[in-house]
């Protein structure tokens, strides 16, 4: 029976893909936490829809469940493009509820590390399982090279996703973009401030290209 | 898992145990397996060193294990480090024949308790990790 399940599952995957070039692609905007996803997210779908995805923090962990918005329609060069965006919680290999804790009282700590957990499982899954492209957004002032940047993109690329590589965050002094075209040299690298709204115009140019 | 114990017989562990596990050990193990050797053994405070790493596949399921098992009272996750792909064996031609998860699959692997392990320095070549008792 699981052999035919899986089978089933797997057939009705590729068909799926066959015949659904007019439905709209699944973006998950990925990286680490604190990199400016749902500020990303934000900036992208008010610039087309008007409405916003979910709450911008400076405390990591703020997204804590994959959140969609649905039909978010990019127009480049007189064509459109239509996407879904996936603004999923950082991923990360560990999470200490005391990190919260200067933040919040205790239980509310405790609390937020536990969806955090989950949050982060819930990404991995969508991951897995339910995106067709990835925006991976890294923080310009951090240093790219990280377990969990490497272990994500090699993730990324094992399942032949398409992928972009956002260099946020480049209005701070500490930016340092060449750092992360070092990193991933086989992906394209595009700077950006999601919080500023600078090179937005590059950012939808890339969207267009690689998920249109 | 053999447990270290002190040579006066208390049974008490004084150090920290490190296991290596060869890619031999790990190629009979269904992925489930492989992650609870690995979390079984990090539970305990272990390092754990795979010769040939883990898939893709299997290190998005280990994270997922991971999260599962994070709690405020102890567990707070995993430290893992392999050395960074490079650009030269990415490009090399059995790695475009095999395809990137057997490429990455051939990293050797140290993973630890997130409290008794710090990464100090990684490149392509080089992992050097502070490890403390907890």
């Amino acid at each position: 029976m699981g052999l035919f399940k899986g089978l089933r599952n797997s057939i009705s995957r590729v068909t799926d893909r066959l015949f659904s070039e007019q439905e709209p692609k699944r973006i998950g905007i990925y990286g680490p936490p604190n990199a400016g996803k749902t500020t990303l997210a934000n900036r992208i779908a008010r610039d087309w829809t008007g409405d916003a995805i979910g709450t911008e923090s400076h405390v990591p962990h703020e997204t804590r469940r994959a959140r969609r918005k649905e039909g978010v329609e990019i127009e480049r060069d007189g064509k459109s493009v239509t996407i879904d965006i996936v603004d999923t919680p950082g991923v990360t290999t560990k999470v200490d509820y005391e990190e919260f804790t200067d933040e919040m009282d205790e239980d509310d700590a405790i609390r937020r590390s536990r969806e955090a957990t989950e949050g982060v499982a819930e990404a991995m899954h969508w991951l897995r399982e339910d995106v067709d492209g990835v925006i991976y957004v890294l923080d310009s002032a951090e240093d790219p090279i990280t377990q969990v940047n490497t272990m994500l993109i090699g993730i990324i690329e094992s399942r032949d996703l398409p992928v972009l590589i956002f260099a946020n965050k480049i209005d701070l002094e500490a930016s340092n973009i060449k750092r992360i075209e070092d990193a991933f040299p086989q992906h394209k690298t595009v700077p950006l401030s999601a919080k500023e709204g600078d090179n937005m115009d590059e950012v939808y140019d890339s969207i267009a290209e690689y998920f249109g | 898992m053999p447990k270290a114990t002190k040579t006066d017989g208390s049974g008490a562990s004084d150090g920290v145990q490190i296991d290596l596990i060869s890619g031999e050990r790990m190629d009979g193990m269904a992925t489930m397996e492989k992650i609870r050797m690995i979390l079984d053994g990090v539970h305990d405070g272990n390092i754990v060193i795979l010769e040939e790493g883990l898939t893709p596949d299997e290190e998005s399921r280990l994270i997922e294990v991971t999260m599962a098992e994070i709690s405020p009272d102890g567990f707070n996750g995993i430290e893992i480090e392999t050395y960074p792909k490079s650009e030269t064996r990415d490009a090399s031609l059995l790695g475009r024949i095999m395809g990137s998860e057997q490429e990455s699959a051939n990293k050797l692997t140290v993973i630890g308790p997130a409290n008794q392990i710090e990464t100090l320095h990684k490149d392509e070549t080089l992992i050097s990790a502070l490890v403390s008792r907890d």
